[in-house]
């Protein structure tokens, strides 16, 4: 075999597993990067919940109590279900939606670049983005609200909240296959925000009226607030089991959708 | 050893003249639209080849298929002998397309960093940008540079895995005279370095310039290969240009002219041969001036080989 030969086979072998993990790092890092300079995203997502948390849980209602837990610790579960929710949904379905859309995806998957990356890379981000929302209403809570609670709790519903961004982040790959880059943020919305209010994420659970908290069963956002909320005490009805249950299951189901997505892209686009 | 047999791949791809990249009698179709039919088409290491054909005509199509983004409903795509999907291929390939929107809010540096890291053996940062011509560009962030940037930047994606065969598609679109003179040379360089490039152009002046051999091909028909000489030939003729006082439809009746056009003040003979009828126009306009005679260029060999295929195609439809 000549020396040109044996060179063309080590192109060919396949890369490192170092090598693989590198790419992944950079991916989750320049996706990351990506969607931190997208004012428009970081504001949006980052500031409703602090908003609504500030006005509804700091500046009106912080001395009241809801079935026994206080209201600045009470919506630190539900809004950071909020927030969670709304950092995975946008993070993924609109990225997904217009990379997709206008071709860029195209490249991407005409390189070497593994597919589970980009979309691994783009559920990382959006728990970091989840974890960010949780620390800083965490922190208003705790400096203006007067919330206390170990921190074997504060790590607890941490961690809750930023597993709890999977489902929504598997539900945004769903969504990301199945619209257009301008029809992804309205279809967004105009799912999430009737989902988070049946789910008792604005007003509290138990204020909602009978037919409302019926719906609400069967609502992700529901289960996984009922998850934080246990963690301060608050929570209502069923096991934990059952809560993430439901979220395990909604994630498959999913994360079906998104493949069937995937593979219908490789007949469909035309050019 | 054993893998490269498992996997039938032919390695030995580095010879100058064998097939790097095929279509072999594939179909491709969208729904009801026939985007290629029936093309056989092979690309051979250390070569440039175009292919060239008005929009429409399935050149993307072609391309899509040979970087694996989708199969095609019959027939057969080998890259490297074998599947264009195969992640060892595609580390040896880099495909530059007709984007929408790249994210906007990485820098240029950033870009090719990540893409770099896809590839086990890339060009260094510095070298890639010099290819580009980005040296200057590469803190800007991509929403901030104007579109013949853009494209620079999307073959710095092409060309960053110093990757054996580069699918370009209208690699020059946007891009001013310069920038695409500049462009050239840098692909030239490359097939200089042993590469093999194919471009996919509706430009009859880049086909000409660059290629090594050009495949026309017309809704979704390849309709000629050849050097590029070897497709002006056939249709062979002579474009006689001059300034005259005959009308044009008495230039018409001259033999041998097969068309004539007005151009400004100037008007523009097609023949097959250009002597006997520039005898004629001597002898019956004295005051002729202005007198060119050129040999009939790419764009009436395109143009005739265009006009032919529709008028075929609407038989086979």
């Amino acid at each position: 075999m000549s020396a040109a030969t044996m060179t063309l086979n080590n192109a060919g072998i396949e890369r490192s597993s170092r090598h693989t993990a590198t790419i992944y790092l950079k991916e989750a890092k320049y996706e990351f990067l990506k969607n931190l300079r997208l004012r428009m995203y970081t504001a949006s997502v980052l500031s409703f919940p602090i908003m609504f948390y500030v006005l509804f849980g700091l500046v009106l209602n912080s001395k009241e109590a809801i079935g026994g837990t206080g209201v600045p610790t009470y919506l630190i579960a539900t809004y950071g279900t909020f927030g969670v929710m709304g950092a995975s949904l946008f993070g993924t379905a609109a990225g997904l939606a217009s990379d997709r859309g206008l071709g860029w995806l195209q490249v991407k998957r005409a390189s070497p670049m593994p597919p589970f990356a980009y979309f691994a890379a783009k559920v990382i981000t959006s728990m970091v983005f989840s974890a960010i929302i949780v620390l800083a209403l965490f922190t208003l809570g705790i400096t203006l609200g007067g919330v206390r609670m170990p921190f074997a709790d504060f790590a607890r519903l941490l961690g809750t909240l930023v597993a709890g961004s999977l489902p929504f982040s598997a539900m945004g790959l769903a969504l990301g296959y199945f619209t257009g880059p301008n029809s992804a943020p309205p279809a967004i919305n105009l799912i999430y925000l009737p989902m988070s209010f049946c789910s008792g994420l604005w007003v509290p659970f138990l204020f909602l009226p009978k037919v409302v908290r019926q719906i609400a069963l069967v609502l992700p956002p529901y289960h996984l607030s009922q998850l934080a909320l246990g963690v301060v005490g608050a929570g209502a009805h069923q096991s934990n089991a059952t809560h993430w249950e439901v979220l395990g299951a909604f994630t498959m189901i999913c994360l079906g959708v998104a493949r069937i997505g995937f593979q219908r892209d490789q007949g469909k686009l035309y050019g | 050893m054993i893998a490269t047999m498992e996997q039938g791949q032919n390695v030995d791809t580095v010879t100058p003249g064998s097939i790097v990249a095929s279509l072999e009698a594939v179909n491709k179709n969208y729904g009801n639209v026939r985007a290629l039919r029936g093309v056989d088409f092979r690309v051979r290491a250390g070569q440039i080849v175009a292919l060239l054909g008005p929009n429409g005509a399935g050149k993307t199509t072609a391309v899509k298929l040979l970087l694996g983004l989708m199969p095609p409903n019959t027939g057969r795509v080998r890259v490297f002998g074998g599947d264009p999907t195969n992640p060892e291929n595609r580390m040896r390939t880099g495909a530059m397309l007709q984007v929408g929107r790249v994210p906007e809010t990485l820098r240029v540096r950033e870009h090719i960093d990540l893409f770099s890291t896809y590839y086990p053996k890339p060009m260094s940062s510095t070298k890639i940008l010099a290819a580009a011509g980005l040296e200057k560009l590469s803190d800007r962030k991509f929403g901030e540079l104007s579109g013949g940037q853009k494209q620079r930047v999307l073959f710095a994606l092409a060309i960053c895995g110093d990757p054996d065969l580069l699918l370009l598609d209208e690699p020059t679109l946007g891009l001013d005279v310069e920038a695409r003179r500049l462009l050239w040379d840098e692909i030239r360089h490359l097939v200089g370095r042993g590469k093999t490039v194919l471009l996919t152009t509706h430009y009859l002046q880049e086909a000409d310039a660059l290629a090594d051999r050009v495949a026309v091909i017309n809704q979704g028909e390849i309709i000629a290969q050849g050097t590029p000489a070897e497709i002006k030939a056939q249709t062979s003729g002579k474009r006689i240009r001059c300034i005259t006082s005959l009308s044009t439809p008495s230039l018409r009746q001259i033999p041998g002219v097969t068309e004539v056009k007005e151009d400004r003040e100037a008007v523009e003979i097609h023949a097959r041969e250009a002597e006997p009828v520039v005898r004629e126009l001597l002898a019956r306009d004295a005051k002729l001036s202005g007198l060119e005679i050129t040999s009939a260029g790419l764009e009436e060999a395109f143009l005739a080989l265009t006009q032919d295929s529709a008028k075929n195609g609407n038989h086979s439809n």
